[in-house]
């Protein structure tokens, strides 16, 4: 008995401590001294309406812009997945055989060596912000004849929004297709 | 290159960082004052009042019942709340009361430190439900294990086994808390959100509307990796851009999951007064790990022969289900450190790794002794130590001495005991839901089997990761994983325990010339020898008809 009424105390004191006091504790710290981190860095147009977040990929599929991963869920983010294709399944073959196919009506001038494998892969979340910076490099010619810019003013642009690793070391090198894409609608409407 | 580097600085900063834990978790339970009392004293010191503690040594089967009890009524608290969060506060985004089976399961989940999941955090979950019942239990699950593992070290080392309660909450108040409430605020300085706000509405570049939901994540994921517990915030765990912003966040979770399970070694080593016993069991696990990071990352580095065929530029490896920001480097490197430490959460989907990078993690948890979890992956280091001592004695025909205890009948029938549970918990069910409920089964062929194995032995080892297409939130899945998970958590616990109490109870025989030594290279060898062959005799025919029989069929 003297375990069991023990055992429901402790349980509710826990419970407030570390369900309450300490999610509370840490929302009040984040939220006074990195707002806006906290928030989940929100991107808002000159205008002040809400365009994104920077962490969160956005879908595109006009050819005008660069593309980012696949997304099963396209890029709706009140939820996250993927089709969790295991290596073997026909789907993938089927899907991946389909990218490459629309890859080469869409882009007739690049080979399709250049097409790299994050651009007809699903990522693990369906919201993948980036892409490669070969992904975006190989999408240059298609976006240079559909929105008139010169070759050499995208590839600055890429090389502008290419993140190296983190810290020189950990990770991939990345491109953020939301933040690109932002840039090159400047450059076109100017 | 730079990839091998990244990940020999990863596993240093884990190597280094390992020993200090161990002695200020060995100072935190210590019964002897310490100066840290001074600090955390007064906080406890309240806790013990409000829930009416007295800090007085318990037997083992007090001590076992005060776990059982206590875990069981945190369940019922936690079923209570999903099964009313739509009529509770903090829930801005109205979500719906969560249905009985699958409150079962996700109560049972988060309680034995399993956290598989089979709702989807954004849409099944209120802030609060997130906040009171899941990351409560995801602070008291790991902390109760600890607790657990500490009294099982002391009955070893032949001291009293100290209090359940006080062991609980010192766990909480001096180990968890305070990391946590550290890597959450780094983990928000690093991008990952921590507000009560609801989801928001943008506009696209496009011109579409896209809803984006957030949290109070920081926090939940700080507890999430340092506990082992792993369920994600969102569906998709560290997969999801907030839950993981970039590698310096993912770099941080993968030490915070080896940060405490690396250090009971040493704990252990210094509890039994003989530091080269922890690390003759530390090295050991650390070449078990090594060799399971090399086989996933030249597996998932070779990339799918199928998709390679295309023509496209294969050298970024196996993308499917991958992150761009962490590529088939760090990726695989998280596979292995979450399944290693028993964590379960995931940075990318397991369902599409290559067969043999799939089969790595499923390796790790059927093996459940490298490093393991907290507090359950050392009982079950210990345990396998204690089979290897037995066998070495078996050789030489002599009476097996642990730590001058003479090992006898009872504590060999407990420990064989202890054994079966697992590859039970996981073959048995595996078979009826292969049998009897094909159709949950996403892929076809042989990966349809090692998804089933793998959501069982997650289950069994108390991991949570999933190959995620298996179509799980239905009464089988929910009840059957919830009952496995129930006991893979809580027998082992208790014949351990027995155990203990059981060599406690003995009196110590001298150490002669004939010992044989447990602090040594030799039983290092002996040690992973056994965890091998036991592993290899009960897991291997099933690991060939899933993995091994898929990547012999992958053709280009």
């Amino acid at each position: 008995m003297n375990i069991l009424t023990i055992s429901l105390r402790l349980s509710l004191v826990l419970m407030v401590l570390t369900g309450l006091l300490y999610n509370m504790a840490v929302t009040g710290i984040a939220q006074a001294l990195l707002p806006k981190k906290a928030d989940g860095s929100l991107m808002y147009n000159k205008e002040g309406q809400l365009i994104g977040s920077e962490l969160i990929g956005q879908n595109f599929t006009d050819p005008k812009w660069f593309h980012g991963r696949l997304s099963s869920i396209s890029y709706t983010a009140n939820g996250s997945g993927t089709p969790n294709y295991a290596p073997s399944n026909p789907d993938l073959l089927t899907r991946a055989n389909q990218s490459v196919q629309d890859w080469k009506s869409a882009n007739p001038d690049v080979p399709v060596s250049n097409l790299t494998m994050d651009l007809i892969t699903n990522s693990g979340s369906g919201l993948d912000p980036h892409i490669s910076p070969k992904g975006a490099q190989a999408q240059i010619p298609r976006i240079s004849k559909l929105t008139g810019l010169p070759v050499s003013e995208l590839e600055s642009l890429v090389s502008k929004h290419t993140a190296s690793r983190q810290l020189g070391i950990f990770g991939e090198p990345t491109v953020n297709v939301l933040k690109l894409n932002l840039a090159l609608q400047q450059a076109t409407q100017k | 290159m730079i990839a091998w580097i990244s990940i020999g600085i990863t596993l240093l900063l884990v190597v280094l960082l390992a020993r200090p834990t161990g002695m200020y978790v060995y100072s935190a339970f210590s019964a002897e004052g310490t100066k840290l009392d001074r600090f955390f004293g007064p906080i406890e010191r309240v806790i013990y009042r409000l829930s009416g503690i007295r800090p007085e040594n318990q037997t083992w089967k007090t001590y076992a019942a005060a776990v059982v009890i206590s875990n069981g009524l945190m369940m019922l608290l936690v079923y209570t709340v999903f099964r009313t969060q739509a009529y509770l506060p903090l829930n801005p985004s109205g979500i719906a009361n969560m249905e009985p089976r699958l409150a079962f399961n996700t109560a049972v989940s988060f309680m034995a430190n399993t956290n598989l999941q089979h709702y989807s955090g954004e849409s099944g979950l209120s802030y609060l439900s997130q906040m009171i019942a899941i990351v409560f239990m995801m602070f008291a699950s790991p902390a109760t294990l600890l607790g657990v593992v500490m009294a099982f070290m002391r009955a070893l080392s032949g001291k009293p086994m100290g209090n359940f309660f006080v062991d609980l909450t010192r766990s909480i108040t001096r180990i968890f808390l305070p990391i946590a409430i550290v890597s959450a605020l780094i983990f928000v300085a690093l991008g990952v959100p921590q507000t009560l706000e609801s989801t928001t509405v943008a506009q696209t570049l496009q011109g579409e509307e896209q809803s984006i939901a957030r949290g109070p994540m920081a926090s939940f994921l700080a507890i999430k990796e340092l506990g082992n517990n792993g369920g994600g915030f969102m569906g998709v765990n560290s997969a999801h851009p907030f839950e993981n912003p970039g590698a310096i966040s993912n770099l941080l979770q993968m030490i915070l999951m080896l940060l405490v399970t690396t250090s009971l070694p040493f704990v252990y080593g210094k509890m039994v007064g003989n530091p080269k016993q922890g690390r003759v069991l530390f090295v050991s696990m650390a070449m078990l790990f090594i060799v399971m990071l090399g086989t996933s990352l030249t597996a998932e580095n070779a990339g799918n022969p199928a998709l390679n065929a295309l023509g496209v530029d294969q050298q970024q490896g196996s993308m499917e289900g991958k992150e761009t920001r962490f590529g088939v480097t760090q990726t695989a490197l998280y596979s292995v450190v979450t399944t290693a430490s028993e964590t379960g959460a995931v940075n990318g989907m397991h369902d599409s790794l290559t067969p043999i990078g799939g089969m790595v993690p499923l390796v790790n948890m059927m093996l459940n002794t490298v490093f393991g979890g907290v507090g359950a992956g050392f009982m079950n280091v210990l345990l396998y130590a204690l089979v290897a001592v037995f066998l070495s004695g078996l050789m030489v025909g002599r009476t097996p001495e642990f730590l001058g205890k003479k090992l006898e009948g009872k504590e060999m029938m407990l420990i064989a005991l202890t054994l079966l549970i697992h590859p039970i918990l996981i073959l048995v069910p595996s078979a009826i839901a292969v049998f009897a409920y094909p159709e949950t089964i996403s892929n076809p062929g042989f990966h349809g089997l090692t998804q089933v194995m793998y959501e069982f032995t997650s289950s069994a080892a108390n991991n949570g990761s999933g190959f995620e297409g298996l179509g799980d939130n239905t009464p089988f899945w929910n009840i059957s994983t919830g009952l496995v998970m129930y006991f893979g958590r809580y027998l082992s616990v208790i014949t351990l325990l027995a155990v203990g109490g059981s060599l406690a109870a003995k009196k110590a025989v001298p150490e002669t010339i004939g010992t044989f030594r447990t602090d040594s290279a030799l039983f290092g060898v002996v040690f992973l020898g056994t965890v091998l062959i036991v592993g290899a005799l009960t897991f291997f025919p099933s690991l060939v008809l899933g993995p091994i029989a898929e990547q012999l069929t992958l053709k280009p």
